[in-house]
């Protein structure tokens, strides 16, 4: 997000793009329509007004579209690197960073528990060198990077300051995202480490570092996503993010940090689901959910506090195995509802992620589907093109009504961390799972190409991505003799001070980033952290 | 022992037999779980007994507890692109089990499967493979005629 931009045109209260739109018919598009008066009842107001349920921004994409971002990352830093590039040569416009299990996680590549994963649902990054490699030739100061990076974020953002402060750029004019969310983890996506406690201190230790020293870095994505895609219900996925990001604002309370300057820094990650009227209503339930939520429990003044910025990502789950080419159909309308909601960013998912990785072609389709709905639909020409329809109104009302009940029963459970602890968000998820699968199963939900229509029994026909197999080998002696071949002292000497400041209350941040100077590597750093915090036991 | 089996009996619908016994079973890092629970929740309602080892489990850990648990079938997910080396570790696991004098367990497994990988795990021995789209249906049939056939053989 460009902020010098967009407070050039709050100020102004004119879009930064004054161009005007016309269908192609040649009838005049206003920017947006229905006064406040219009919309009262539901207190919808104007786009970039409180309580921002028409958006964000006064001017929406004419200001600035949304950022295409694919999620991508395989192999080694190497390879990914290349298809950076070729993704920012066909019209991408900022980078997301899909790390392998074992870096997310924090094993190197040559640890045991690394075998069979490395490389496979991203890229192995364990040290600066391979940071170095991956984002070769690509300028940080101007591509902003997006990290989907979690119990091992403290640690990858101490390699990305490391190597900017190598190329001699200084770590303010980083610009990006860091997912860096470790509740719905538990709730989720399952990539914790730690206990919940250390989980969530490391969580703020990044939020404050960056509050203090990376003005252009959101430190957090509250994620609804892998909630979604775990298997709940649209409300279930915006009350318990929003009950999440409480939950890190009252652990910044309890910080003492400045609150405004910290929601400031949020940002949120929803998926786009099949129906595209409750999805939209969904994005605009939640931005209006959250902007009371900042002022009424939080007391913060600040409009810009008040904003939900959020990242969209087509969903995983709706992707059928049978009848692949289907999927394309299915990302672009749930492309469409993200754009219809007002997105800061998008990823469309390739029509074979069902199958495997997807390959360079089926990336360019979903790439080239957010182009056509930036460029050829129209979707872009005003703010909230749905607001004041009657059902849209009816259904952001009652999405936020719902979610706002359950949250309401967290609280009186004792807030977000105790109903995690207990398992209640978990229950709820897999309940909503296998009320779906069952509603599949009975044909009340259908699913075209596989419970109607389909071709059963018919496998599909499609070019899969194959990975190297003499990739991960490789990797490992490559990181194995990277460690033989350093002087030991300093990364040793490191990590003993790194477990000293993990056993106090010091933020780590630069204890991690004096850590990756000194050559230690990924999983040296979370393995010290680990016989400190100990390692996550429990229900899974 | 006689009235735990007759106390299974009685959760099996009052059939003779003991219910049938499922370990579930994630080997490797991945957290993909939600094809997992809904199955788990799923073979209970049609009344099997499924023990679920969790996530981020060894493969030897997984054969360790069919052997412990007496489990009559094994199934593993993978949604992360490792299946090829992991689920060969299990296959291979229960294998040499089976030739030291074991019982031959059911074997199957789900996930992000490739269709091309599909032979390659039929010939390690998973007699079931489920990709995304599999009806409940499906795999508890799958389970019901895979169990009566190792009957037929002679279930020890």
């Amino acid at each position: 997000m460009r902020k010098d931009e967009r407070s050039r045109s709050l100020e102004s209260g004119k879009p930064s793009d004054a161009r005007e739109r016309q269908t192609p018919s040649g009838i005049p598009i206003p920017l947006f329509l229905g006064e406040p008066d219009f919309l009262g009842e539901t207190g919808a107001g104007r786009p970039g007004e409180l309580p921002f349920t028409r958006g964000i921004y006064p001017d929406m994409y004419r200001g600035k579209l949304w950022t295409m971002r694919q999620y991508s990352g395989f192999g080694t830093a190497r390879e990914t690197n290349q298809r950076f590039r070729y993704l920012l040569a066909q019209g991408q416009t900022g980078l997301s960073v899909a790390f392998d299990l074992p870096t997310q996680i924090g094993y190197d590549s040559d640890d045991p528990a690394a075998a069979g994963e490395v490389g496979k649902v991203g890229v192995p990054i364990c040290s600066i060198e391979d940071m170095e490699q991956l984002f070769a030739g690509i300028p940080l100061e101007e591509v902003s990077v997006s990290m989907t990076i979690n119990a091992s974020a403290a640690v990858l953002l101490a390699f990305l300051i490391a190597l900017a402060k190598r190329r001699g750029m200084a770590p303010s004019r980083l610009r990006g995202t860091l997912q860096n969310d470790l509740l719905k983890e538990f709730v989720a996506r399952h990539t914790q480490r730690f206990p919940l406690t250390p989980s969530l201190r490391l969580v703020m230790d990044v939020l404050e570092h960056s509050v203090r020293h990376l003005p252009h870095w959101h430190p957090i994505s509250i994620s609804g996503y892998h909630i979604r895609e775990a298997g709940s219900t649209a409300v279930e996925e915006v009350a318990l993010t929003l009950s999440h990001a409480v939950a890190y604002l009252e652990a910044a309370r309890a910080r003492q940090l400045p609150l405004a300057a910290v929601a400031r820094k949020f940002s949120f990650f929803f998926a786009a689901q099949m129906h595209l009227f409750e999805e939209v209503a969904k994005f605009r339930a939640a931005r209006r959910l959250w902007a009371h939520l900042v002022r009424d429990r939080f007391q913060i003044e600040d409009p810009e506090a008040a904003k939900l910025r959020f990242h969209t990502q087509t969903a995983g789950a709706a992707l059928t195995y049978q009848e692949p080419e289907n999927n394309a159909v299915r990302v672009a309308l749930q492309a469409l509802a993200a754009v219809l909601g007002g997105t800061q960013s998008l990823h469309t998912n390739a029509l074979d992620e069902a199958l495997g990785l997807p390959t360079e072609k089926t990336v360019r389709l979903a790439l080239r589907t957010q182009q056509i709905i930036a460029f050829e639909s129209g979707a872009a020409d005003s703010a909230d093109p749905l607001g004041g329809a009657p059902l849209i109104e009816h259904l952001t009302s009652a999405i936020e009504e719902r979610a706002k009940a359950l949250m309401a029963e967290l609280e009186a459970r004792g807030g977000a961390l105790r109903a995690i602890q207990e398992g209640l968000p978990q229950r709820w998820i897999a309940a909503s799972a296998y009320r779906l699968e069952k509603q599949a199963e009975r044909g009340e939900r259908i699913v075209v190409g596989v419970n109607r229509f389909g071709s059963a029994g018919e496998a599909p026909q499609q070019e899969v991505f194959q990975l190297d197999e003499k990739l991960e080998p490789a990797r490992v002696e490559e990181v194995a003799r990277r460690k033989r071949e350093r002087p030991g002292g300093a990364a040793q000497a490191a990590l003993q001070r790194l477990k000293e400041a993990a056993r106090s209350t010091e933020n780590l941040m630069e204890t991690l980033i004096a850590g990756v100077e000194a050559g230690a590597t990924l999983g040296e750093m979370m393995g010290s952290l680990a016989e400190v915090f100990g390692e996550h036991q429990g229900d899974w | 022992m006689d009235e735990k089996s007759s106390e299974k009996a009685a959760r099996a619908g009052g059939s003779n037999q003991p219910p049938l016994r499922i370990l579930l079973a994630k080997p490797g890092l991945d957290g993909h779980d939600r094809g997992l629970k809904v199955i788990i929740q799923a073979l209970i309602d049609a009344g099997m007994e499924v023990i679920y080892t969790g996530m981020r489990i060894p493969s030897q850990a997984v054969i360790l507890a069919a052997e412990q648990e007496d489990a009559d079938a094994v199934g593993v997910s993978n949604h992360s692109g490792a299946f090829r080396e992991l689920f060969r570790e299990v296959a291979a696991g229960l294998q040499a089990a089976e030739a030291a004098g074991r019982r031959r367990r059911i074997l199957f497994c789900g996930g992000i499967i490739p269709p091309g990988d599909i032979p390659t795990l039929k010939s390690w021995g998973y007699r079931g493979v489920f990709p995304p789209g599999t009806s409940l249906e499906a795999i508890i049939d799958f389970l019901k005629a895979e169990a009566a056939a190792l009957e037929k053989e002679g279930r020890p």
